[in-house]
């Protein structure tokens, strides 16, 4: 039953509640629990807006402000994610969230044989400067932020950003851009790494020292439990290694001389909401206090809002099922609902369809008005953490809290994030645990209704959804062909002696240890290709070679 | 073929895409009935792919593909295992595949087709069907 583990009498009454994190749920929570835990108001929740942020990082919360809505969204060329963004933002959006197809993501161009059949198939293609411009054309830069799924290129990308609001008429300071830059959880889940880790870092940290340098706005990395928690980790393994993938980045950019106050205050979090929620809701009230205690104690951070963890809370495509799969759209509801109990500050939701294929315009706009709903329609905004003090909720929270640390600890032991990462033991534990639950499905330990058909008899009637309930997105040939045309007529026509000088300066950055970024801001006004400039650091750097995960 | 020995079975992610989730644990699962399971890593070209196939002498390529490029990517593969003779190979596929796109699959050689949400179970005795 559920993604908790569920033991029953013989009558069908629950016996025993186990949250995947290792929690064991009482049938009835009163005082004593609390007291129990030694939980006071002052110490563990305070006002909020207040330290420990456990109930808000603001003090009015959705009262001042609702959450901001960040569909996914990109496919095929510039010109198409153009007209979708136009979409969005007219049907309130007021965030962007951009997909790029994966030889965007992975370093190559749009001729490069690697990218075959996969030109702005996932997300949209980006070769150079050009296809920014068309992708951003009329998007008030100043006002609408932008988040860029992108990690080993995220230099790349914040730069070529940079370059194209600056030739839109936008100084660099106006606008904000979250590139999500989270390169060590792509190599725990997700994979669109290059680089080997410490080279990884390095760049990440380029990235931050430059943002706070020149780029006051903008968000410079976005540290994503998300997907770590995707690829099997527990709610509370998927804060602990998100902080601890935190610190290394901090390290790194701390031994350039630079204070954590001064940067911390800027990342981001990108954090999963499907599972069980309560979980779901202790885990995120026990994050906020507990990074804000983390940068407290251990990094010295004294400002206010140098302690918030700010982030995206959005709905987990590994709750959503490929069965019957106009059942997530009621899922998405559930997930949204404990995401803004949690009081998540920015949203997404993973449409219905996604089991099968890129969201169609309907089924994102779907995803976008079950968000308003919560915030519009049925109350979510009346009060803020409204949990609050529930004798169940308080005590969970503690216990997520425990656990949180707990599994910190145990990557501490293994000599911090980096090493757990070049040697393989998270990846290994989390691949360990993704099988594990699998299998639990599988035997009916854990349930997903409309999984295990429990009221059909017979034949799966999924192949006959999937032809009622959910329109396949094409993926369109000509997509590549334009860009390799686009391409084409770039190299013919661009300086190409300007092209060659700034990507020979940004090898001897790459070399030395200048921060890449301005170098890259140049070769993208010089109209370099993503496949040039990742191009220079694949000769510098080299690439990652993954431990055995057995 | 007689299965006098374990079947071999090659784990492949190919192209571009990250996602390796499925890979990984179906591979554990293949592990657990018994069969020697080699897993490829990420970002195989198909040329590496044929390459560990010919050198780990395997039963089974079981290629893992989410981005949606499975029709293209296992044409491609087939033409290239015909042309190296490795025809005895059987060439299987999972992840996010449409079940309008299984047909397809089959006609153009592929053995069996595993589309994401099938049981380990169902893997297992499909890739033992193989060689009945």
């Amino acid at each position: 039953m559920g993604v908790a583990k569920y033991t029953k009498d013989e009558r069908g009454a629950i016996k025993e509640v186990t949250y995947q994190s290792g929690i064991r749920v009482k049938p009835v929570y009163g005082p004593e629990d609390l007291k129990k835990a030694g939980f006071t108001y002052e110490q563990d929740l305070g006002a909020p807006g207040e330290y420990p942020f456990t109930r808000s990082i603001h003090p009015q919360s959705y009262r001042s402000r609702a959450w901001t809505t960040r569909q996914y969204t990109g496919f095929g060329t510039p010109e198409e994610t153009n007209e979708r963004f136009k979409l969005m933002i007219a049907n309130g959006q007021n965030g962007l969230n951009v997909a790029f197809d994966l030889p965007t993501q992975m370093g190559y161009d749009s001729d490069h044989p690697l990218a075959e059949g996969e030109v702005g198939r996932v997300g949209m293609a980006i070769d150079s400067l050009k296809d920014f411009e068309t992708a951003f054309a009329g998007i008030p830069l100043d006002k609408i932020g932008s988040g860029l799924t992108i990690n080993a290129v995220a230099t790349i990308m914040m730069a070529m950003y940079q370059a194209a609001a600056e030739k839109f008429g936008y100084s660099k300071d106006q606008i904000s851009t979250t590139p999500q830059n989270d390169i060590l959880k792509e190599m725990i889940g997700r994979g669109a790494w290059i680089f080997p880790v410490e080279h990884g870092v390095r760049l990440v940290g380029d990235s931050i020292e430059y943002a706070v340098k020149e780029l006051p706005k903008s968000n410079p990395v976005s540290i994503c439990g998300y997907h770590i928690r995707e690829s099997g980790a527990t709610p509370a393994q998927e804060i602990a290694y998100a902080f601890e993938i935190a610190k290394a980045y901090i390290d790194n950019v701390t031994a350039r001389g630079i204070k954590p106050e001064d940067f911390v205050g800027r990342f981001s979090f990108n954090f999963n909401v499907y599972g069980n929620l309560w979980e779901q809701i202790a885990k995120f009230r026990a994050a906020r206090k507990l990074w804000a205690k983390m940068l407290k104690t251990e990094y010295g951070v004294t400002n206010k809002k140098t302690l918030f963890l700010r982030g995206l809370f959005g709905g987990g495509g590994s709750g959503l099922t490929k069965e019957q799969p106009e059942n997530n759209i009621m899922r998405g509801a559930y997930y949204a609902l404990g995401a803004a109990l949690s009081g998540a500050q920015t949203t997404a939701l993973c449409s219905f369809d996604e089991a099968y294929t890129i969201p169609t315009p309907r089924s994102a706009l779907l995803s976008l008005r079950t968000l308003e709903m919560l915030m519009d329609e049925v109350g979510l905004r009346d009060t803020v953490d409204p949990l609050a003090g529930s004798y169940f909720i308080e005590t969970l929270t503690l216990e997520m809290e425990e656990k949180i640390v707990e599994e910190m600890k145990e990557v501490q032991k293994w000599g911090g994030m980096t090493k757990s990462i070049s040697e393989g033991f998270i990846q290994r534990k989390v691949s360990r645990q993704a099988y594990e639950y699998e299998k639990g499905l599988q035997s009916g330990e854990y349930r997903k209704v409309g999984v295990v058909p429990t009221s059909e008899s017979g034949d799966s009637p999924d192949q006959e959804t999937e032809k009622t309930a959910v329109e396949l997105h094409e993926y369109n040939q000509e997509w590549a062909e334009k860009s390799k045309a686009n391409l084409k007529e770039l190299r013919r026509t661009r300086d190409n002696k300007a092209v060659t000088k700034s990507l020979k300066d940004l090898e001897t950055a790459a070399r030395g240890s200048d921060n890449v970024m301005p170098h890259l801001v140049n070769c993208c006004h010089a109209y370099a290709t993503v496949g040039e400039m990742a191009g220079v650091f694949r000769d510098v750097f080299g690439e990652w070679n993954e431990p055995d995960f057995y | 073929m007689e299965t006098t020995h374990k079947i071999r079975v090659l784990i492949a992610k190919p192209g571009l895409d990250g996602h390796d989730k499925g890979a990984k644990i179906v591979a554990l699962a293949l592990r657990d009935a018994g069969m020697e399971v080699i897993y490829s890593g990420l970002h195989q070209t198909l040329e590496q792919i044929v390459q560990t196939a010919t050198q780990e002498a395997v039963d089974i390529i079981g290629l893992s593909i989410m981005s949606g490029a499975h029709l293209p990517i296992c044409k491609r593969l087939i033409t290239m295992m015909k042309k190296q003779g490795l025809d005895d190979i059987r060439l299987t596929v999972g992840g996010v595949i449409p079940y309008q796109d299984i047909p397809g699959l089959k006609e153009m050689g592929v053995a069996a087709v595993f589309p994401g949400g099938t049981s380990f179970e169902d893997i297992i005795t499909g890739m033992n069907n193989l060689f009945e």
